[in-house]
Order: C-alpha cells, then sequence, then structure tokens
C-alpha cells in the first residue's frame, strides 16, 4: 500500500491532547519511528532545531515565564525537575548557638535560619565557592574560605529608656524587640572579601523576614555556616519557590456562537480569553458560513487561549454543544520560573540545560569506562 | 524459606540485594559524589571520579541489555527513555525505578540486528547533549530579542 503523506494540519492535529467533559484523548506522544507507517521519526538533531522555539512571556529577576515549543514532556519536565531539585545554592547548614534565651527553642530557631534566601555576588557565588565534603565520623570539617561562608547573629533585647510611658507597642517599648534577617551579619573571610563586597555582599534576599521576638533581658548570640546544596538534600537549597509548566490550552470554535449565546461564552472562560466582535457584512453574506442573517450581532472569538485554565466551563452548556473543541497543545509548555533570589531566574532554567548536559556527559564517560 | 529443590530459583537468603558494589556506610547517599565530579573535575578531588554508576545487569546480550545507574531518577530516566525511542534501531526501550528507597535507576533497551544496546545507549547520552545545546542556544536568543524589545517599547 503506497504511504500518503500527512497534511500540515494532520501534523498539527497530531499535536492535540482532545479535552472532553469527562474524559480526555490521544494524551501519549507517538512521535516515534514506527508508530506511523512509511514516516519518519528518527531523531533528528537538525530537525529539532527547525521545530523548536523558545518564546518569553515575562523575564523579571525574581520571576520569569517562558513557553518551550516542539519539544517532548519528558525533556520538559527533566528540566523543571532540575531547576527544584539540582541546582546549587547557598545556605545556612550549621548553627553554632553560644546562647539562646528567647522563647523560640535552638533547633527551632536554627530551622527558620536555615530557610531564609540569601543572595550576594553571582560571580562569587557561582563560581568562586565549591561543595562542602561533609567530614567523617570523627573527622574535623575542612571549612576554608571557598566552601563555608560564616555569618553571626549577636542580638539582645533591652528597654527603651525614651519610650513614651503609656507606650504599648513591644516594638517601641523596647530596642530589638523584633529580630529580623537584616540582623544577620556577614564575615567575609580570606579570598570572599573580594568576591563579596559592597552591593556583592552576601545578605538575605528580603531583610525584613522575622527570626524571633524578644523581651528585655533576653538574647541570641550565634555563629552560622552557609554551605552550598541541591534541593533534593534540603529544600531549603532549592533556588526557585516554584518551577512549573502547563500545556498551551487550545480553543476551537467550530460552529458559530452568537448574540447572548457569545457572551454568555465568554462568562465561561477567564477574563481576555473569549473576545466578542460584530459580525461584518461580508460574514453573513457568505452562504453556509452560519452567519446569514445576523449582521451587526455578536460573535464569540478566541482571542487568548494561553490564558484559560481550562475548566471545561463551556462544555457542560447545552447550548454549546458540538460548537466548541478544548484541547491543549503537546508540545507547548508554558513555564513559570520564581527565583527565590540567589540566582536570577532565566539564569535557573539556562543552568538545569547545562546540567542535563552534564549529566548526560559524565555518564557518556561513564559507558565507555563500563565498556573497557 | 528454602527454594524448592526442582526450581531454578535462588535461595532467597543468597539472593544479592543489589548489583551495585557494597557502599561502605549505606545510611549515608552518595548524593553529592556526582556532583563533585562535574564541579570540580580539575580539583584535587579526582578520586571521585572512579565512582562506577553504570552497570551491565546480568543476562544482557549485546541486542538486549539493562543498565542499572545509581543516584539518578525520572530526571534522567524519562528523558533518555524518550531520545533512545526515537532511534529507529532500538526496538524496545522503557526505564524503571524499581525501589524507591534505593537510588537507582534502570534502563531496558532491546535493538534490531546491526547494533548494539550499548551503542544505543551512547548514541542517547549524546543525543541529549545535543538537545541541550540547541536549547540553550534558542533560549539565549530569546531572552536577548524579549530584552530588545522591551527596552524598544518603554
Amino acid at each position: 500500500m503506497p504511504h500518503k503523506r500527512p497534511t500540515q494540519e494532520e501534523l498539527e492535529q497530531r499535536k492535540i491532547v482532545g479535552i472532553n467533559l469527562e474524559t480526555v484523548t490521544d494524551v501519549q506522544s507517538t512521535d516515534f519511528p514506527g508508530h506511523y507507517p512509511g514516516e519518519d521519526h528518527a531523531w533528528d538533531i537538525e530537525r529539532f532545531k527547525k521545530g523548536f522555539s523558545v518564546e518569553f512571556h515575562q523575564n523579571d529577576p525574581y520571576e520569569a515565564s517562558f513557553s518551550l515549543i516542539g519539544c517532548d514532556a519528558s525533556i520538559a519536565n527533566a528540566f523543571r525537575r532540575i531547576m527544584i531539585a539540582d541546582v546549587p545554592t547557598l545556605a545556612i547548614e550549621n548553627v553554632f548557638i553560644w546562647n539562646n534565651t528567647s522563647v523560640i527553642q535552638d533547633e527551632v530557631l536554627a530551622h527558620r535560619l536555615g530557610l531564609i534566601p540569601f543572595t550576594g555576588g553571582r560571580e562569587g557565588l557561582h563560581d568562586f565557592l565549591k561543595w562542602f565534603k561533609k567530614p567523617a565520623e570523627g573527622e574535623q570539617p575542612n571549612c576554608t574560605d571557598y566552601n563555608t561562608v560564616e555569618l553571626s547573629l549577636d542580638i539582645r533585647c533591652e528597654h527603651n529608656e525614651n519610650a513614651d510611658p503609656n507606650e504599648t507597642d513591644p516594638t517601641k517599648l523596647y530596642h530589638h524587640a523584633h529580630v529580623y534577617a537584616k540582623d544577620i551579619v556577614f564575615k567575609p573571610i580570606g579570598r570572599q572579601a573580594h568576591y563579596f563586597s559592597g552591593e556583592n555582599t552576601i545578605r538575605p534576599v528580603n531583610p525584613d523576614i522575622l527570626i524571633a521576638k524578644l523581651r528585655p533581658g533576653q538574647e541570641i548570640s550565634l555563629t552560622m555556616h552557609m554551605h552550598k546544596g541541591i534541593g533534593s538534600d534540603h529544600a531549603k537549597f532549592s533556588p526557585v519557590a516554584t518551577a512549573s509548566y502547563r500545556i498551551m490550552p487550545t480553543i476551537t470554535i467550530t460552529q458559530p456562537i452568537l448574540g447572548r449565546d457569545a457572551e454568555k461564552f465568554q462568562k465561561c472562560f477567564p477574563k481576555g480569553v473569549i473576545g466578542l466582535q460584530k459580525v461584518t457584512a461580508q460574514e453573513a453574506a457568505q452562504k453556509g458560513s452560519g452567519y446569514e442573517g445576523h449582521e451587526g450581532e455578536l460573535k464569540a472569538v478566541v482571542v487568548d487561549p494561553k490564558s484559560d485554565t481550562v475548566s471545561r466551563e463551556a462544555l457542560r452548556h447545552e447550548e454549546f454543544k458540538d460548537k466548541v473543541k478544548l484541547g491543549r497543545r503537546r508540545d507547548h509548555f508554558i513555564y513559570l520560573v520564581e527565583s527565590t533570589g540567589q540566582w536570577e531566574s532565566d539564569a535557573i532554567f539556562l543552568e538545569s540545560v547545562q546540567h542535563l548536559k552534564e549529566k548526560a556527559k559524565s555518564l557518556e564517560k561513564q559507558l565507555v569506562n563500563m565498556v573497557r | 524459606m528454602a527454594a524448592r529443590p526442582d526450581s531454578g530459583d535462588v535461595d532467597m537468603d543468597d539472593a544479592p540485594t543489589s548489583h551495585q558494589p557494597e557502599v561502605k556506610d549505606d545510611t549515608m547517599v552518595d548524593d553529592e559524589g556526582d556532583e563533585v565530579d562535574e564541579e570540580n573535575e580539575d580539583d584535587d578531588e579526582e578520586e571521585e571520579e572512579d565512582v562506577q554508576r553504570v552497570k551491565l545487569l546480568p543476562g544482557s546480550t549485546e541486542t538486549a541489555a539493562s543498565f542499572e545507574f545509581a543516584n539518578e531518577g525520572h530526571t534522567l530516566g524519562n528523558a533518555l527513555r524518550y531520545v533512545i525511542m526515537r532511534n529507529p534501531d532500538v526496538e524496545f526501550c522503557a526505564y524503571a525505578i524499581p525501589h524507591p528507597s534505593e537510588a537507582k535507576m534502570n534502563v531496558r533497551i532491546q535493538t534490531f540486528e546491526g547494533t548494539t544496546a550499548i551503542q544505543a545507549l551512547e548514541k542517547g547520552l549524546r543525543d541529549i547533549q545535543e538537545l541541550c545545546d540547541v536549547v540553550t542556544d534558542k533560549f539565549v536568543g530569546a531572552a536577548a530579542d524579549f530584552a530588545q524589545k522591551k527596552a524598544a517599547s518603554s
């Protein structure tokens, strides 16, 4: 049987996951050799390059949103997982408590300190600082300027002599009633002074994070060691607050939705997804378009499918039956990366790509070793 | 319980718990070991480089083999499975994490005649590297375009 080449329309349709009222269809990828007889789906880097694109929607230091178009879910998911669990950051790992007379217990305080996100000179954080090797049992830790950052917090709450006698606000009544992240002091050691001074100093991303509350006479005195780590070890090391993707929704109006129905249809979707347009004279004149005799009436048009939440509300109403088809594009991933501040949000993604490459590279070397 | 005398099975007590070499301190999963390899390649931590993380599982033939990856998970497993499945010489490829509390990932590859499972795996790992380069290039390009457009409109 001679093979028929698929039309462009067919190729587009293959990428769509169907979303019905209660079911989904065509969920699996089909771009594998042998899936469609007579078609070549072998991996080819040139073909991938042609079909792949990146589109930015937002790129701010703490938040980036972009689309990867033309790649498989397994690849997109690998990048997402690496961003969360494998991109390293610096965080407080050891807390040496000299004195803590506050009401918050040592271990709780240490845990709170660990979760504070820090930032500083990017060059120093990413290139100069190296992994800290955990000492074996009974061995002395090897803390040096390139694997450990030292911080300290020394604070004591006192009465404020100048406070109004009728004052009831503890923050005015006492000095240092609240301990904030900005009270943490960074002490550069060795070459750290070169990488982390001035605007590059190691500091909390948000200076106003409340760490503890004190009353007069109470004191917190501690030293902290920061090490590099990864999110799979502890969530405090994760460089992102969230890194997630959605799959691009598609909305296809197959038959005209007009007048009151159009307004109701618009309300079935989040704001801005569906627009209302007047039916033009040209459309009304066209036979078989479904617009005949409706000139000037409002019709529903799809404006921004990306903002849709795919709630399927439109499918619940009898009047839209067979007039709309919902779906998702299987190869279009809309990422949202929220950085905690130690990395630029777009740099986290780039690092995740680099990480996957390094992983494959080192394993390729290992495989060659294994065969040898 | 001992295996029945007529069965070919290994007695449970004699069966190896794992095909990976014994780790001396098994309470510590050496997560950081591989990171050290990648980051400090030219550092004095060279000895970490020698830990063999890929193993061929017993029962493998030229064209049908199972590999065990230590300290890998779904991240690499699924991506690797996908690129290997895109190889027309591969008849079957799948990955599994046999037990969630063991940091191990298995990949099964069966190829048609003319190539070997090891070659298919090697090609898969190379394809991932090429893919990453393309993604990086396109991403950097798109970010620059976006910054330019934003600067022009403000």
